[in-house]
């Protein structure tokens, strides 16, 4: 690469680093915890599959996954048939609900989206810090409020297994001048049937089974980009010497 | 074999053709890197037909199926996900390497006379190229895809008088709908690529004519040998094909790195947003257009409405892309290339390749009031790198052309 082009990428490369992305400039001012993804981790894929088919897939949909796909987390027809098809009648079906949106939206005050590829939208951590901060807020019509989706329509479904937050308040002079309270942080009230620290963990195989869900194929893809790679370069070698050799008459 | 090859010759001009284009096409011996990228345009054009053929037989241009089809290829159809990768960030790459073979222009002047109509054509392919991304990236169906649109063709609103029925007889509805998506759709898949097609061979018959330019900026036909081959030529087959596709493997490991390990790019090739259905009652917060608009979106919004219409705005960037056109009569230097300008050209070049590349930045960023001072300043210099050009190109100074090229 010549050296005014070099210094070109790299200064397009560096600017591009540094600039905020849209999707995220415009979120949450919480910061986001890290959700712990490894799509290589079949156990914990397969145990938060259990808890999305349990808990979020009476409300949402992933109308874009099949159950067969599940077969990819080392589980058999058979198995996904017995544990995890409770909305659909066979493997081969996408993972639709019941529930009609038009109702949900009466119920709710929004219809609960879709969530195939809702990682691939908010971001893995988004989804985990959401699942892991609702807190109890009596001035919503749910009884549940939360840090990072403010004035929230989802009840907090997992609250038997969390256990009941409570914000600790605290009093903020904001940019006009007067006193704002915000939440500080979030305290434990009524504890649930599971640790904080268990729950956490449920939570992290939930996020990791559904950012494997956003794209299954990911894994695949992985692997095949090392191979193509690979042989590219290796095809590299041979185009540099087939250019050198036609090229050694010119003067 | 010899007597096939003779019947064809007699009813078509294959041997002739062949040698014309190829064999004997006698190109400057003195290409360097940046003379890559027209054989890699055209490598990626490939890539996005023969891609978008398969996504054809997959997708479905209906507002009630578009985004579920889309993940239907990325999910159940086998190796669908290479396919559309394949595309999504062609579409990127294809602006990448032209933004970069327009660049190589501006350096070796290969828009001078007697190219003029080749870059001509190059800007119509250059306009041809961005409907078609702008009709493509419709297709997806999500939430960007369909306020980019909305926001787009609301440009066509701002034209006085007739921008109201203008914009809805492009949505073909009063908002972007099914109507808009099924017209996009065949935009996309069969007009504009019949356009492109037939602008990319006059591009390359007017090439191929006139001859190619050189990193020196000198006529190569000028010394000739006995047999009328220039002795500066050498003939594109075997010695560029070969070159080239050192160039294509490059290339490729560049694109397929992408391609597989970051498809997303970070969120500049494929848009989070985008992963969420379109919902017409739902404006995202932010709304961005693809990178590769972003130099122009930023243009838009630097100008300030007048009169209460954003018209003069959507009129500037509008000459932005425009104004490429005139280029060859703009440049008023005596000599071609950048090798033996003074550094008048050199500054003014670097101030445009630092506008278009802010003004591309600051077009991803919010419009804070910041940036939209820095977008102003970066306007100016944009449109003044042409306005100006007869005037510093007249009276800058320069260096005597050589009257054969000197690499190698």
């Amino acid at each position: 690469m010549s050296r005014p082009l070099y210094h070109l990428a790299r200064l397009l490369c560096l600017s591009l680093l540094c600039l905020p992305l849209t999707a995220t400039a415009a979120g949450p001012a919480v910061k986001l915890d890290r959700a712990p993804i490894n799509i290589n981790d079949k156990e914990s894929l397969q145990r938060g599959a259990r808890v999305f088919v349990n808990y979020c897939l009476s409300c949402h949909s992933a109308s874009y996954m099949r159950y067969t796909r599940l077969t990819d987390l080392g589980l058999t027809e058979a198995q996904i048939k017995d544990n995890l098809l409770f909305a659909a009648e066979k493997p081969g079906e996408t993972m639709t609900i019941a529930m009609r949106a038009r109702d949900a939206k009466e119920w709710f005050g929004a219809t609960p989206p879709d969530l195939t590829v809702i990682t691939r939208s908010r971001g893995p951590d988004w989804v985990y810090t959401y699942l892991r901060t609702f807190y109890r807020d009596d001035s919503r019509p749910t009884g549940w409020n939360n840090l990072v989706f403010d004035k929230v329509g989802m009840p907090h479904v997992l609250h038997e297994l969390q256990g009941h937050l409570v914000p600790v308040m605290r009093e903020v002079i904001g940019e006009d001048g007067k006193p704002h309270t915000v939440v500080e942080r979030l305290q434990l009230a009524k504890a649930g049937k599971m640790t904080l620290t268990e729950y956490d963990a449920l939570i992290g195989d939930l996020v990791n089974y559904m950012t494997w869900m956003g794209e299954p194929a990911k894994a695949q893809r992985m692997r095949t980009g090392v191979a193509v790679v690979l042989f590219l370069s290796l095809f590299f070698v041979v185009a540099f010497y087939l250019k050198k050799e036609f090229w050694r008459d010119v003067h | 074999m010899q007597r096939l090859l003779a019947w064809v010759d007699a009813r078509f001009p294959l041997t002739a053709t062949w040698k014309a284009h190829l064999s004997e096409y006698y190109a400057p011996k003195n290409f360097n890197f940046w003379y890559y990228f027209g054989s890699l345009a055209l490598l990626v054009l490939v890539i996005q037909i023969v891609t978008g053929i398969f996504l054809t037989m997959h997708y479905k241009p209906d507002a009630n199926l578009a985004f579920a089809s889309v993940e239907y290829i990325m999910r159940d159809v086998p190796y669908g996900w290479l396919i559309r990768y394949a595309h999504s960030t062609g579409a990127s790459a294809f602006f990448i390497v032209v933004y970069l073979h327009m660049f190589r222009a501006l350096l070796y002047g290969s828009h001078r006379k007697p190219r003029e109509l080749i870059w001509i054509l190059g800007v119509l392919i250059y306009l041809a190229l961005m409907a078609e991304a702008f009709f493509g990236y419709l297709l997806p169906w999500g939430q960007m895809s369909y306020w980019g649109a909305q926001v787009i063709v609301n440009l066509f609103a701002t034209i006085p008088i007739i921008g109201e029925d203008l914009s809805i007889w492009i949505r073909g509805d009063y908002v972007v709908s099914d109507a808009t998506l099924n017209r996009f759709f065949a935009f996309h898949v069969i007009a504009l690529p019949l356009v492109l097609l037939g602008l990319i061979a006059a591009h390359i018959v007017a090439l191929h004519e006139v001859g190619s330019n050189n990193p020196d900026g000198v006529e190569i036909k000028k010394h000739k040998d006995e047999q009328g081959r220039p002795l500066d030529g050498i003939p594109f087959h075997p010695y560029y094909t070969v070159k080239d596709i050192l160039g294509v493997v490059v290339f490729l490991i560049v694109f397929t790195a992408i391609l597989f390990f970051a498809p997303e790019m970070g969120g500049y090739f494929l848009e989070a947003n985008n992963f969420i259905p379109a919902d017409p009652l739902k404006t995202p917060e932010h709304i961005a257009p693809v990178w590769y608009f972003t130099p122009y979106y930023a243009i838009l919004r630097a100008v300030p409405p007048m009169f209460g219409s954003q018209f003069p705005g959507v009129l500037a960037m509008g000459i932005a892309v425009l104004i490429f056109f005139l280029l060859p009569w703009l440049d008023r230097s005596p000599v071609k290339s950048i090798r033996y300008r003074g550094p008048k050209y050199k500054i003014a070049l670097t101030l445009f390749v630092i506008a278009f590349i802010g003004l591309g930045i600051l077009g991803i960023l919010p419009a804070t009031e910041l940036y939209t001072w820095i977008a102003r300043v970066l306007t100016v210099v944009y449109f003044a790198f042409f306005l100006l050009m007869p005037w510093y190109t007249k009276n800058d100074s320069h260096k005597p052309e050589p009257e054969r090229v000197t690499a190698k």
